[in-house]
């Protein structure tokens, strides 16, 4: 599972500078949703990749120069989209909240 | 005895899928063997159905040394030491909208086993509908499980792969970046693996994602004959499904062959890890399928 640190997920073994990481947090409230699904669609809109969450919540994507779309799934709840700018040597931290 | 034949019976949704309630209300019903296949393989071990085991399919399904499957005796031990039989209903699930799930039936057809199944939606479906998983492992009796030789009448290897450039039909079924060259690998895993980016000339992008809904369940057999009439797949012709390392291919063969009963549907599971490592062959560039004398030497 991947180590999680206050302000995101732990960077160790990323070399950042290489790729253009995506990553967040999935929150129902101020809890974290460990049973959440992160779809990644691009610029068109189609599926790019999708991730579950982790028991913190915490998600990432190693995607291209550009926009994106997070469209995350959990139990009861409605779909969220969340849209993204990504770019090769940083790290776009996002925030998904879904409510029932 | 237990006989197999190689000869495949037209497929269909009723007979290659079943629904999660159809597993929550067959869990206890012998005969039904329930195998959770996940790309991340730790999955299994933070809860699965109950009553399901677990195939590995790094170390499990894959030789530890050659890049190539486990072999035919490998593969009877592996089953009978997990308690599966001959005579079993196989249901297969796992994560990532069931791909290495799917990738698991097609190994499971490779190797001659009648009944398989795929849960619908996999995991993701089973989650999202809230139903129960547990830590409980179960314990089956060791069996004496009989494999077929491999039906390469479903399997493709490179040279097919090349000699099908615009003679049958390839459907490359990883991401549209991916396929343009401008991705190597799916955006979740670091990029890495093949020499070089692109795809097979002449071969048509339809993203496995396609196949299926947002909560990983399949579209309807109309949608999905729909898709593949749209992108002009021609059903006269033999057809090749690829990706990366051959597990979403093996969901849209699943599609073709199982739900859509297309006849010769093969998947190449050396896909464009092999194929973009490959010195000499075409390779096309950008979002259009390329022509059949591109690029190669």
């Amino acid at each position: 599972m991947c180590g999680a640190k206050e302000g995101g997920l732990s960077l160790d073994g990323v070399n950042v500078a290489k790729e253009a990481v995506i990553q967040g947090q999935v929150l129902r409230g101020e809890e974290p949703v460990s049973n959440a699904y992160v779809r990644l669609l691009d610029r068109t809109g189609e599926f790019t990749a999708e991730v579950p969450t982790s028991a913190t919540g915490h998600f990432r994507f190693f995607a291209g120069d550009g926009e994106w779309t997070l469209r995350t799934l959990a139990p009861k709840a409605d779909p969220v989209d969340t849209r993204v700018v990504a770019a090769t040597g940083s790290v776009a931290e996002v925030q998904v909240l879904v409510t029932a | 005895m237990f006989t197999i034949t190689k000869e495949h019976t037209t497929m269909s949704r009723e007979t290659s899928l079943v629904t999660a309630q159809w597993v929550e209300d067959n869990l206890d019903t012998d005969g039904i063997v329930l195998v959770e296949v996940d790309e991340d393989t730790t999955a299994y071990d933070k809860g699965h159905i109950r009553g399901a085991i677990k195939l590995d399919w790094t170390t499990d399904l894959q030789d530890q040394v050659r890049r190539d499957f486990v072999s035919k005796a490998q593969f009877e031990a592996l089953l009978s030491e997990r308690g599966v039989s001959n005579d079993d209903t196989v249901v297969l699930y796992g994560g990532n909208n069931n791909w290495f799930a799917a990738y698991a039936y097609w190994y499971f057809k490779l190797y001659g086993h009648q009944d398989v199944k795929l849960l619908d939606g996999g995991r993701k479906k089973w989650e999202l509908d809230s139903r129960e998983l547990t830590d409980d492992l179960p314990s089956r009796a060791a069996t004496s499980y009989t494999a077929t030789e491999q039906d390469h009448s479903i399997r493709a290897f490179r040279d097919e792969a090349v000699a099908a450039i615009g003679v049958k039909n390839l459907i490359d079924v990883r991401s549209p970046d991916e396929y343009a060259g401008r991705l190597l690998a799916p955006a979740h895993l670091p990029q890495e693996q093949a020499q070089r980016a692109g795809h097979v000339p002449t071969s048509l992008n339809v993203p496995w994602s396609k196949n299926c809904n947002d909560d990983g369940t399949f579209k309807s057999d109309e949608d999905l004959k729909a898709l593949y009439a749209e992108v002009g797949i021609d059903d006269s012709k033999e057809t090749i499904a690829l990706c990366r390392i051959g597990e979403r291919s093996s969901l849209t063969w699943f599609v073709l062959k199982e739900l859509l009963g297309h006849q010769s549907v093969k998947n190449y599971d050396g896909s464009w890890t092999e194929y973009g490592s490959l010195v000499g062959v075409p390779v096309a560039l950008g979002d259009e399928p390329g022509s059949a004398d591109e690029g190669g030497n």
